[in-house]
């Protein structure tokens, strides 16, 4: 028990941490990598308490693709050297006291939910679906997802198949000038087209004219 | 203190909440490190449901964990593609000059 709590407080550090250094860090490229430690400690939070199979999705996920994503367009859109400059920002610099205001109520309101939180009365009879202890986690999703859930897991596929069009329309640029091969006048060339007989005399050479 | 209850994990998942809403609001920089902090703040989410979902001992909370994870994805491929166009329209994505709109 004494081991669990300390692995706990360990990587939940780990995670306020990075997740500060997400916020603070003078370099996009940084804030990237600390969004990254902070996934994989969540996800060995989760893996830790049972949910094997999320927090294997989420290593996959966030660190595979989205944060990878992310440093692709930090490298792209070249704002790694933009400083961060929020407490000396120039003039009208109101929004901090209130965007500070505004978190600090939000989090007391958290923390008064959780400490007023109790459970309803007949929970343990309204739950849908029981954990099987015999089936690993992976395989208990695997038999929800598929049966019960299984509109919900197309329509995700869906949202998935919008968003990588919708990626590609913003993103696709038609640009003028540029040279593209073009198969059809490639294929219907003719021997003509291309090459020129001659008969080259002596001492004479052969005059190009293109 | 040494036994992990649920009360730990949302005490967690409210404390990175409340650091990706901050950096929302105190983000000066640009919109990348805004988008960062909207997936910390589902991130925050995740943990709820799944620490829920163990302790109650209700899977459907891991089932929506896992379409709040797709979702992100989404968001974050629609969002940092919405940032390529608008940096190649205008030239910046920094906060305070993005201000086309007047608000």
């Amino acid at each position: 028990m004494i081991a669990h709590a300390i692995v706990f407080y360990i990587f939940s550090l780990i995670a306020i941490v990075s997740a500060i250094m997400v916020t603070v860090s003078k370099n996009t490229v940084n804030s990237v990598f600390f969004l990254i430690l902070d996934f994989i400690s969540i996800s060995c939070l989760f893996i830790m308490i049972g949910a094997e199979f999320l927090g294997m999705i989420m290593l996959i996920v966030y660190v595979g693709a989205v944060a990878v994503l992310f440093l692709f367009v930090v490298m792209m859109l070249n704002v790694a050297q933009q400083k961060n400059e929020w407490f000396n920002s120039s003039g009208r610099s109101s929004h901090i006291p209130v965007g500070l205001l505004v978190s600090i109520i939000i989090f007391f309101e958290l923390i008064i939910v959780i400490g007023g939180w109790k459970y309803k009365p007949n929970l343990l009879d309204s739950i849908a679906i029981e954990i099987n202890t015999d089936l690993t986690n992976t395989q208990s999703l695997g038999s929800v997802i598929y049966t019960d859930y299984i509109h919900l897991f197309q329509l995700s596929g869906m949202v998935l198949l919008v968003a990588m069009i919708g990626a590609i329309v913003l993103t696709f640029r038609q640009r003028s000038g540029v040279k593209r091969q073009s198969y059809f006048k490639q294929i219907s060339r003719d021997r003509k087209d291309g090459i020129e007989l001659v008969d080259v005399e002596n001492n004479k050479g052969v005059k190009i004219d293109v | 203190m040494f036994s992990i209850g649920l009360g730990h994990y949302l005490t967690l998942a409210a404390i990175i909440f409340t650091i990706g809403i901050v950096g929302i609001f105190l983000n000066r920089k640009n919109i990348i490190v805004i988008l960062m902090s909207i997936e910390l703040i589902l991130l925050a989410v995740n943990i709820n449901l799944v620490s829920f979902s163990i302790f109650i001992n209700d899977l459907s909370g891991q089932v929506f964990t896992l379409f709040i994870l797709t979702v992100a994805a989404a968001e974050a491929a629609i969002g940092l593609a919405i940032i390529v166009v608008y940096y190649r329209n205008s030239g910046t994505i920094r906060v305070e000059e993005i201000d086309r709109l007047k608000g």
